[in-house]
């Protein structure tokens, strides 16, 4: 039996009925890794001797009946910038280079919890800033699927382990898209849930109003568990909310009988590449079959969410980053004199070009005669978003679309033109500034091989709503997890057509 | 473009970077000017929407403060916490002097 072709869940049975041990599980990934590591650089720490010992410990506690979850003895891997306590928690940043928490992320510790065996932590766009993994100060991941294209990002070390076997599932952050889109470039399912359903703290902020952890996983069945086990209310976190239901794996039903979903006419636009929107097309078909309601709609205002976006995004990150300064943890600049020059040199030799164009982008929408002709403005924009959001809802259960315009770019076509990257998260962004859950599953490949994914909306609260469309999806087309091709030295080169 | 009038002095720059704590190369800076001319640009293209009357949405849920009793509940982590620091001098983070 191969252990790396078997989902989470799969697994998490075979370790409960003793076919499987921990330690078995956890060394086929750890191997798998070792050798897929040299061509992917999905992760920044690899922990073979920590996911070890994890190992045994789980395997006691599974033998004494003290873990008994469904994801118990499953081998995880979580994106960078989640504080794991005493582990190197870098956001891809120099400036948090040699940064060890002293406490472990909410979501973090529910999945341990829950069982999970933690393999390390995965490669990201520098703070989340990216759509390609491209500005990890550790180097760009590489598409498992073919290794001269990018993950999408900013959890593109997250998703190209996922998609690569390294890992069977895996946690990501998503402020306006970082888990949809690389999902869909890898061909994973990845969700972002409702803002405030899984606790924040921990998370090391990018944009606060907009970010939220979601699972990375093989299937939808994998993705609802992982949800399920990491959502909480945690008084730690503000902002999070304490909801009815957290059953999410309910949903797992193969019916969508009546289900109205709705395909915004404005999402089918310029810039949709025609493979991804016949691959999308096909999908809603699919459900269509299923006994779904599909029509055509138009949402409206699409075009000024990336603006709306960049403008609060920034203003945030501005706000959020400024406690990197080289006081009281992470790097600082060798040669200084005094506090303020201190201060200047270590966060300009600290964080990389990406991450300093925000920060002064949100410097300025917030300084005094531009705070509201820019940053008062995009929430007034973000509260019109919200509202034609509101409006489709009435009318539809789900929305349905592609999660990016493209597949997978080439590496190093996307940095030298900011603007023309952030359009790549046209339809994933006023997701976020809406708070509300959006999944991409995979639903076929382009004439290159790589993975299209497509993407389904639902009103704020309505997870589970989306998972019983996607897992209908998934009976009706009986799709399996489809893995990269070969592995080795030629590392997905020659991707399946 | 709703709007290609931004253009962003050397002042601006310079007060950006000053608010932003950063020390940008005069290369840098130039880049800085062009990237956030492009950006504002395209953020005016927000300018097309008539926003009149419409409340600023900070967040997506009415959510208010949350309080708690002020209750220590984790333990003592100093030796931890400044083990992360980049210079420490006994129990404290140690920083340029700050007061001449």
């Amino acid at each position: 039996m191969d252990i790396l072709k078997l989902t989470a869940l799969e697994l998490g049975k075979k370790i409960k009925d003793k076919e499987i041990s921990v330690r078995e599980a956890a060394e086929a990934a750890i191997e798998r890794a070792k050798a897929a590591e040299p061509e992917l650089n999905s992760f920044v720490t690899l922990d073979e001797e920590g996911a070890l010992a994890q190992a045994e410990e789980m395997q006691r506690k599974i033998d004494q009946g003290e873990a008994a979850g469904p994801l118990a003895g499953v081998p995880a891997a979580i994106k960078d910038n989640m504080c794991i306590r005493g582990q190197l928690t870098t956001c891809s940043s120099k400036i948090l280079s040699n940064f060890r928490p002293t406490f472990t992320a909410e979501a973090v510790e529910n999945l341990q919890r829950a069982g999970a065996v933690i393999l390390g932590k995965t490669n990201m766009d520098e703070f989340a800033m990216g759509s390609t993994t491209e500005t990890s100060w550790y180097g760009p991941t590489r598409n498992p699927h073919n290794t001269a294209h990018v993950p999408g990002g900013s959890s593109g070390g997250s998703c190209a382990a996922v998609a690569a076997e390294e890992s069977f599932y895996a946690l990501g952050s998503d402020t306006g898209g970082s888990i949809r889109q690389p999902s869909s470039f890898c061909g994973v399912v990845g969700m972002k849930p409702t803002y405030g359903t899984v606790s924040r703290y921990g998370l090391i902020a990018y944009g606060s109003s907009l970010d939220q952890i979601g699972p990375i996983t093989k299937d939808v069945s994998d993705c609802a568990a992982v949800l399920e086990a990491i959502a909480s209310h945690d008084a730690k976190d503000s902002t999070s909310i304490a909801r009815e239901d957290y059953r999410f794996t309910d949903a797992l039903v193969n019916d969508v009988q009546g289900l109205r979903i709705g395909i915004p006419r404005d999402y089918l636009g310029d810039g949709l590449d025609g493979e991804v929107q016949a691959a999308v097309t096909e999908a809603a078909k699919v459900l269509e079959k299923c006994g779904a309601k599909v029509e055509m709609f138009d949402l409206g205002l699409v075009k000024y969410a990336i603006p709306a976006y960049y403008t609060i995004a920034a203003a945030e990150a501005s706000s959020n980053l400024e406690r990197f300064d080289g006081v009281k943890y992470g790097y600082r600049t060798p040669d200084y004199e005094g506090l303020h020059d201190m201060y200047k040199r270590t966060r300009s030799e600290g964080f990389g070009p990406e991450v300093k164009r925000r920060i002064m982008l949100g410097s300025f929408v917030l300084s005094s005669g531009y705070y509201d002709a820019y940053y008062l403005k995009a929430l007034r924009v973000k509260a019109l978003i919200k509202q034609a959001f509101d409006r489709a809802f009435e009318k539809y259960d789900v929305i349905l679309g592609p999660a990016a315009p493209t597949t997978a770019p080439e590496l190093g076509k996307s940095l030298s033109d900011p603007i023309k990257m952030y359009l790549g998260d046209i339809y994933t962004i006023s997701v976020n500034l809406a708070g509300l859950p959006g999944i991409s599953i995979p639903v076929g490949r382009d004439g290159k091989g790589l993975p299209v994914g497509m993407q389904l909306i639902g009103n704020v609260f309505q997870e589970k709503t989306l998972f019983r469309a996607a897992y209908t999806y998934e009976c009706a087309t009986e799709k399996q997890y489809e893995g990269p091709a070969e592995f080795g030295r030629e590392f997905g080169k020659e991707a399946r057509q | 473009m709703a709007d290609m009038a931004n253009k962003i002095s050397d002042e601006t720059i310079e007060y950006v970077g000053i608010l932003a704590k950063l020390e940008l190369s005069e290369e840098e800076k130039e880049a800085a000017k062009a990237d956030m001319e492009k950006m504002l640009d395209y953020i005016d293209t927000l300018n097309e929407l008539d926003t009149a009357g419409v409340e600023p949405m900070s967040h997506v849920f009415p959510v208010s403060n949350v309080f708690r009793e002020d209750v220590v509940t984790n333990g003592d982590n100093r030796e931890e916490t400044l083990a992360n620091a980049p210079l420490r001098k006994e129990d404290s983070f140690e920083v340029p002097r700050t007061i001449g």
